[in-house]
């Protein structure tokens, strides 16, 4: 009965298995809240034992930098292409180095760099995490008196933190190299005006700043998300296999809504 | 025997015989209760098995004494000290004067065999790297593997995983080690090696073992006493003699191997004519 008139039991199953869904959602929102805030107060160890994290700074940025690399070049080399075609229309071809380096410094490094990153670093992370939970390594960890958060999790949240941004600086450099091999090696755009108008138009605090800012936002997100994810995992095969795939999917959808969001709130004066 | 690094029991006036006392003690999840009542004592220096079916809780009792679970009901005491009343600080303190092996060793599979045996001195103490790799070797000679230290985890045999796990679990001179199925699928020379090697160093370094497992002949060998689990409570208990001359059926079944008996072979189903549809229900 709601309000009195007769429903069919059945007919409220959907509704109740998607109340569930969104209390379920919510209640892990607020687990994944409290797990990034004991990550942050657990991080004393990682200041005293600063290898831990450049351990992980190689697993993630370092081991990452092949796809971050070839990736930046052929994206600044389509770049380069697509600019070149439409701006010759207008006779500004000159212009190419502007376009290049603004649509990689604002919008493709961060964002690109941090999907790649999601994939490859993201994925590794929450794979390993799952496994030790799985092979009861974390509760190994835990039976020897020593806190998984403080050990395990806080090392590759730093690690990660700290190689995106990096990463993302890579990628937009090799981007604006491929920018530079099809405009001015290929096409034959002047090589002086394609890096003078870029000196001149990129601003360090409106540009390159801004972009490091959503780099490690996305660097933050990724992270927290893979890491959450792998301790979460149930420890099995299958448990492992799902939270991977999530981490991907949940840090793809997040990086582009944080980006909406941050471009909106620092190009608004623009 | 003294305990490195860290201090002793909570109050020397209640050091008593018993290392590990657990009374009255019940556990469930929701309301599916997993242990029952379970008494058991664990006096030091002896080896204690914990026998009982697959799914008994016998890993679940393991867990209630390391701390990782609480009880719903009854006490847990370890050296003195009212496990589940402990806040995280004292509780870690305690586990460092505990050692667990689990199943399948847990090995850091992303670190050597040295480094997984040098984790809790390199993680506990401030010791000196040249000393930390002595004492890494010296325990590692005492599971025979000191040759195998560079070796990564994913390079060993079974056996030596769980041979290294044990060095791993001796490395803070622990009060009590506790083994959860240390004989679980190892081939029979592997089988005899570590249930010497559990009795060798109970002895040698005066610890006290308790020990989870199914495994009856190669228990009751090493052992002093032992608990039958069945259905959550202690169905039976006694010396290995004691235990080997028991007449009751469940002990008799488990001791011997017996298929079928008060733990019965078929899981319960409706009758067998019934489901294949040539007979009425």
């Amino acid at each position: 009965m709601i309000w009195g008139w007769p429903v069919p039991e059945r007919s409220l199953i959907p509704i109740r298995h998607l109340g569930h869904r969104v209390i379920e959602s919510v209640w892990r929102l607020g687990v994944a809240a409290r797990f990034f805030v004991l990550t942050l107060m657990r991080s004393g160890t990682c200041a005293r034992r600063p290898h831990l994290v450049i351990r992980e700074v190689f697993s993630t940025g370092v081991l990452s930098l092949i796809i971050i690399l070839v990736s930046g070049l052929f994206v600044g080399m389509v770049l380069g292409l697509q600019g070149y075609d439409t701006l010759q229309t207008y006779g500004s071809e000159e212009a190419l180095g502007i376009l290049v380096a603004l649509s990689l410094v604002r919008e493709l490094g961060p964002v690109v760099a941090a999907l790649l990153f999601a994939s490859r670093a993201g994925s590794a992370i929450t794979a390993e995490i799952g496994l030790m939970r799985a092979t009861e390594q974390i509760e190994a960890m835990q039976m020897m008196a020593v806190d998984p958060i403080a050990r395990v999790v806080a090392p590759r949240f730093w690690g990660g933190l700290i190689s995106m941004p990096l990463l993302a600086a890579l990628f937009s450099a090799m981007g604006i190299f491929g920018g530079y091999l099809v405009g001015v090696v290929l096409i034959g755009v002047d090589e002086g005006s394609f890096w003078s108008q870029m000196q001149a138009a990129v601003d360090f605090g409106d540009d390159i700043l801004q972009g490091v800012i959503k780099s490690v936002v996305f660097g933050v997100a990724v992270t927290v998300i893979a890491l959450f994810e792998g301790f979460d995992a149930p420890p099995t095969a299958e448990g492992v296999s799902r939270a991977t795939t999530r981490t991907v999917v949940t840090s793809s959808l997040a990086i582009l809504a944080l980006d909406f969001v941050l471009t909106a709130i620092m190009f608004r004066g623009v | 025997m003294p305990h490195l690094f860290l201090g002793g029991p909570a109050d020397p006036l209640l050091v008593s015989d018993a290392l590990v006392e657990i009374r009255d003690l019940s556990f469930g999840y929701g309301s599916r209760q997993i242990l029952k009542g379970i008494n058991l004592t664990a006096r030091r220096g002896q080896v204690i098995a914990i026998m009982g079916n697959s799914g008994c809780g016998k890993t679940t009792l393991l867990r209630l004494i390391g701390g990782a679970l609480r009880p719903t009901q009854g006490s847990v005491r370890v050296d003195g000290l009212e496990v589940p009343n402990l806040d995280q600080q004292a509780l870690f303190a305690l586990r460092r004067r505990m050692g667990m092996l689990f199943q399948f060793g847990a090995l850091f599979t992303d670190i050597s065999v040295f480094d997984n045996v040098a984790f809790q001195l390199r993680e506990h103490t401030d010791l000196p790297e040249p000393l930390i790799r002595d004492l890494v070797l010296m325990k590692l000679h005492a599971v025979g593997l000191r040759g195998a230290a560079d070796l990564m985890p994913s390079e060993l045999s079974g056996g030596m995983a769980r041979r290294v796990a044990l060095a791993r679990s001796i490395a803070l001179d622990p009060m009590l080690i506790m083994y959860d199925e240390p004989f679980a699928g190892l081939d029979p020379i592997s089988l005899g090696v570590t249930g010497n090697m559990i009795r060798r160093l109970t002895d040698a370094l005066g610890l006290t073992s308790l020990v989870v497992t199914h495994d009856v002949q190669e228990s009751l060998k090493i052992v002093d006493y032992v608990y039958f689990i069945s259905n959550g409570v202690i169905e039976a208990e006694g010396t290995p003699d004691e235990i080997r001359a028991s007449t009751l059926p469940f002990v008799h079944q488990f001791v011997h191997g017996e298929e079928d008996g008060p733990v019965p072979f078929h899981y319960p189903a409706p009758d067998l004519a019934v489901d294949l549809g040539v007979a009425r229900a």
